[in-house]
């Protein structure tokens, strides 16, 4: 190879390596900023600021969810399978929300570690099927844990 | 190993004759691949056991993705022989695929936009895979608009290359972006290692759209390449002697 072309392709990879290498340190440093939530883990062990705005994710924890009969009001948890955050917000949840979803919320946390929620939004997996094998594998499942507990 | 493709590449005139021969039947070919992969995902492909139809618009939203970040990798390594082997291909590709990958990518954030309103309940949020995203729209945005407001032509066709190989920095990012930092979005739906998480008859007709929109693409690519071909070699002898045969 022609020694200029040579002295170019070593140039170039050597700039886009070295700005590579910034930009992971300046990540590497903003991580927790580039991070959309904290995560329930981070919240109980005091990570997260108090009073600040702020976005908790999760799952919601199974029978956690309580409605308000007259209000929009609602509290549920959310978990990292280690720990628990409870959440209170009122206001429209979107249609996915349901027990067992992954959630993002967005408000304050309060002196008991309660986050006021003012956005809830929620998440979803990069699994689709349709709903005739959704619901396959649900009885598949019902079946297999009946038959495990008659034993 | 031979390295004549490499050099016919790099031709102008081999270009053209061999775009000449090929860009319609590829764009042609995109366009019905699309057509049958969009109508199979939007009419007929089973809709998803939580998102029900809204889930259809993944249809539109993968392919303009793939694509966006697959433009920008060939803008990154035309970039790169540019700068290395000045050769005269390459800015005539950046030139020509540039405003191709800015609107794919376009259609990826307003596809997701939409998409995330009725499933997420939002429109946006910055984390880190939308955000990232959009700075590849903006870099697309940054390399027309460059090659388009500098007099000096030479000058132009570096300043874009040079975009183009940094922006390459920015392609791994969006790739492990939903690995390696909390965010809303869902982590990808092709791996190149593992089966997608869905049933055949969801992922066929999302493979079909996808390998149009990449026909689709590459077709008007080499159209707008041959004219740019025209255009820069207007001087030569080839050029009007094919244009005193064929016309314009």
């Amino acid at each position: 190879m022609h020694p200029v072309r040579k002295k170019r392709i070593i140039a170039i990879s050597s700039i886009v390596v070295i700005l590579g290498l910034a930009l992971a340190l300046v990540m590497y440093a903003l991580q927790q900023n580039i991070n959309l939530f904290y995560s329930p883990t981070q919240i109980v062990n005091g990570e997260a600021p108090k009073d600040v705005m702020l976005r908790a994710g999760g799952m919601v924890v199974e029978g956690s969810v309580k409605r308000d009969n007259e209000t929009l009001s609602v509290s549920f948890e959310v978990t990292d399978f280690t720990e628990t955050v409870r959440i209170e917000y009122k206001g429209i949840l979107p249609d996915l929300f349901r027990e067992g979803q992954g959630i993002v919320a967005q408000g304050k946390l309060n002196a008991n570690g309660t986050m006021i929620a003012s956005e809830v939004l929620a998440k979803h997996d990069e699994e689709y099927m349709s709903p005739e094998i959704a619901e396959a594998l649900k009885q598949s499942e019902l079946n297999s844990t009946s038959s495990n507990t008659s034993y | 190993m031979s390295w004549t493709w490499f050099h016919k590449l790099g031709s102008p005139k081999w270009f053209f004759q061999f775009a000449s021969r090929w860009s319609l039947g590829v764009f042609l070919s995109g366009v019905v691949l699309l057509l049958i992969g969009l109508v199979w995902g939007l009419a007929f492909a089973p809709e998803d056991y939580q998102q029900g139809n809204s889930f259809r618009i993944i249809y539109i939203h993968v392919p303009a993705a793939i694509l966006a970040q697959s433009c920008y990798l060939g803008l990154g390594v035309a970039g790169f022989v540019f700068l290395v082997w000045q050769m005269k291909m390459a800015p005539i590709f950046i030139k020509s695929v540039a405003p191709l990958g800015a609107l794919v990518a376009l259609i990826a954030l307003v596809s997701g936009a939409i998409w995330g309103k009725p499933t997420w309940g939002t429109w946006w949020v910055w984390d880190a895979r939308l955000t990232s995203v959009l700075v590849l729209f903006l870099l697309y945005m940054g390399v027309i608009a460059i090659q388009n407001s500098l007099e000096d032509k030479i000058l132009a066709d570096k300043a874009v290359a040079v975009i183009g190989v940094v922006g390459l920095i920015n392609l791994p990012i969006i790739k492990y972006s939903v690995e390696w930092w909390n965010t809303l979005h869902q982590p990808a739906t092709f791996k190149l290692t593992e089966k997608p998480a869905m049933p055949m008859e969801m992922w066929l007709p999302l493979l079909i759209s996808s390998l149009g929109l990449y026909l689709f693409i590459a077709g008007l690519a080499m159209l707008r390449m041959q004219t740019e071909v025209l255009n820069r070699e207007r001087r030569s002898s080839w050029v009007k002697e094919e244009v005193l045969k064929n016309g314009i």
